[in-house]
């Protein structure tokens, strides 16, 4: 599995090393992000690759879900650079990401309650003109449980109903590189390790890059690659999904396990 | 028995012209939060437009498809150019700006059009039929009014449950970020929005106008009705605002045809209906509060 990156743990910086063999889908160069006075990103540096899965972890408030809303855009950035691909996105407009190969999960899922469970899947594919019913198919042959209630107002599902129907709906885009903005949260433990399990296959059947914003960190480490730490705006270690859940001290003093 | 049929076919002409105002207001309502006050003159400038060309020769269909078509234009021009700035803020400054537009846009066609009475005229006759030797107040021309107005609406259901650009305009209209983050062009669903609004709005003002006269406040009082209509249906539902309408020309015909002088009491009917309803429903009748927290 993934590779020793080269930082050691607790690092201030937190910037890993990096490998040639493995394609940077996204990078985030000494991000800042700002709401007034009040400074939630401070010079974060991470990137994401493909066929891997990036957790970004940290305690409420640590940045995480200005993190993705500055890399798509909701939010613009004071300082730093967003690259998908090669290409400087920092400037991109928002409607315009899906489009380049990123989908963003957001924080509190992103379900249109007032439209059906269809109507929802249909908008998310909108952007690409026709796509075929076997794309929607195959949607709900990944969801069984959203499947069945294709017709009915999306407000009327389950929490993890809600989160299959965005991630199915994420995945009618296309993306190369998807953001999910706590997924796990309000799920019970099996759904959330049925939602990673199934996550974790996409990402290695298909070379998906997913940046895993999560509170939940042992969750999410257990079907992480790389693992980095959020706190108070500022990275605070980069480094192997397996090599943090073994150090004791960033557990307890980061991640809250 | 006769009489009652008379006055109920009446108030539902009257209220499916209400119901078509308040539909204008609903479908800003939904999309951008905002309340249109300035809906009833902006409905005027396009009935004034028709007038225009009517007493320049023109055929009635002519200035009818003329009007919508401008009603279209102004109700997105207003929404680029006046409200984008405004979108999101404070409630209250776009209650200001839409306030002043009216004001504006009257004032404007006192300016161009003159402030006296004109007539306006309508398409078909305004002769009850004939049923088994008595005279009805169904005429030709409630016909068309009822008739153009489910046409609309028709056609508006189709748009938005058909058509991949009523699906992105739904969308924008629940959840403009998360409609963003699945491409779909935020702002462009919105001034299609209120352009169609317009559309409609400006359809209302025609059909009240037919038959009588227009001045630059002939609006005022469909205005009022219009709102109440809307409010009773619950702001945020264009069937509450059908049904709104309906109930209210319904109730105010009724009022107006059993209870003695009561044309004068028309309007404080209208409020008294407009505060039971929001007692007993204060999210009116068709409010979807509950399926908009989830
Ligand atoms: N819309 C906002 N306005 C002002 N401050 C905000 C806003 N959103 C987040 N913040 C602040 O920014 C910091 C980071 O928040 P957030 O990115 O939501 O963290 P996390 O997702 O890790 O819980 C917090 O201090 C939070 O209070
Ligand atoms: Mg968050």
């Amino acid at each position: 599995m993934a590779e020793t990156h080269g930082s050691t743990a607790m690092s201030a910086t937190g910037t890993t090393g990096g490998t040639a063999t493995t394609t940077r889908l996204l990078e985030v160069e000494g991000l800042s992000s700002a709401y007034g006075p009040v400074r939630a990103l401070d010079g974060v540096s991470l990137s994401a690759e493909a066929g891997r899965i990036t957790a970004v972890l940290g305690a409420n408030g640590a940045g995480k879900t200005t993190l993705l809303r500055t890399i798509s855009g909701l939010v613009r950035p004071v300082a730093g650079r967003v690259v998908l691909d090669g290409e400087d996105i920092t400037k991109a407009s928002v409607e315009s990401m899906v489009g380049r190969g990123m989908a963003h999960v957001p924080e509190g899922r992103g379900v249109i309650a007032e439209l059906t469970v269809d109507e929802n899947l249909r908008v998310g594919a909108l952007f690409r003109g026709k796509v075929g019913k076997d794309e929607f198919d195959r949607v709900y042959d990944l969801f069984p449980r959203i499947a069945e209630r294709r017709n009915n107002a999306a407000h009327t599902l389950s929490g993890g109903e809600r989160q299959m129907l965005v991630i199915g709906r994420a995945l009618l885009a296309k993306p190369r590189v998807l953001l999910l903005d706590e997924p796990s949260l309000g799920l019970a433990p099996r759904i959330v390790a049925q939602i990673f399990g199934l996550l974790r296959q996409l990402v290695d059947a298909e070379g998906l890059s997913v940046l895993l914003v999560e509170q939940n960190a042992r969750s999410a480490l257990s079907v992480a690659d790389v693992g980095v730490v959020l706190n108070l705006g500022r990275v605070v270690v980069t480094d192997s999904a397996s090599t943090l859940m073994g150090d004791e001290d960033l557990r307890h003093a980061y991640l809250g396990f | 028995m006769d009489y009652f049929v008379n006055v109920t076919i009446t108030g539902l002409t009257q209220g499916i012209i209400y119901s078509a105002f308040a539909l204008a207001l609903v479908l800003i309502w939904r999309s951008t939060r905002i309340v249109n006050f300035a809906q009833g003159s902006m409905a005027a400038a396009t009935t004034f437009i028709a007038l225009a060309l009517i007493q320049a020769g023109q055929s009635y269909w002519v200035a009818l498809v003329v009007a919508l078509v401008s009603g279209f234009v102004l109700g997105a021009l207003v929404e680029r150019v006046i409200i984008r700035p405004v979108e999101g803020g404070p409630e209250l400054n776009a209650v200001i700006v839409t306030l002043g537009l009216f004001v504006a846009i009257q004032a404007l066609i006192a300016i161009i059009f003159g402030s006296s009475f004109q007539s306006f005229p309508t398409p078909f006759g305004v002769r009850g039929f004939q049923v088994g030797g008595s005279t009805i107040p169904l005429t030709p021309t409630s016909l068309y009014v009822i008739g153009s107005v489910l046409i609309t609406m028709a056609l508006l259901v189709a748009l938005f449950r058909f058509t991949r650009v009523g699906l992105a305009m739904r969308a924008s209209a629940f959840s403009q970020e998360v409609a963003r983050l699945l491409g779909v062009k935020v702002g462009g669903m919105l001034t299609l929005g209120w352009g169609l609004a317009a559309v409609v709005g400006s359809l209302s003002g025609l059909l009240i106008a037919g038959g009588g006269f227009v001045y630059p406040a002939y609006m005022d009082s469909l205005i009022v009705f219009g709102f109440v209509a809307a409010i009773i249906g619950g702001l945020d539902s264009p069937v509450g605002a059908i049904v709104g309408g309906l109930i209210l020309g319904l109730a105010l015909s009724y009022v107006n045809g059993y209870v003695e002088r009561g044309s004068a009491l028309v309007s404080v009917a209208a409020l008294v209906i407009l505060i039971v309803v929001l007692l007993v429903r204060p999210g009116g009748l068709f409010s979807s509060t509950t399926a908009r927290r989830a």
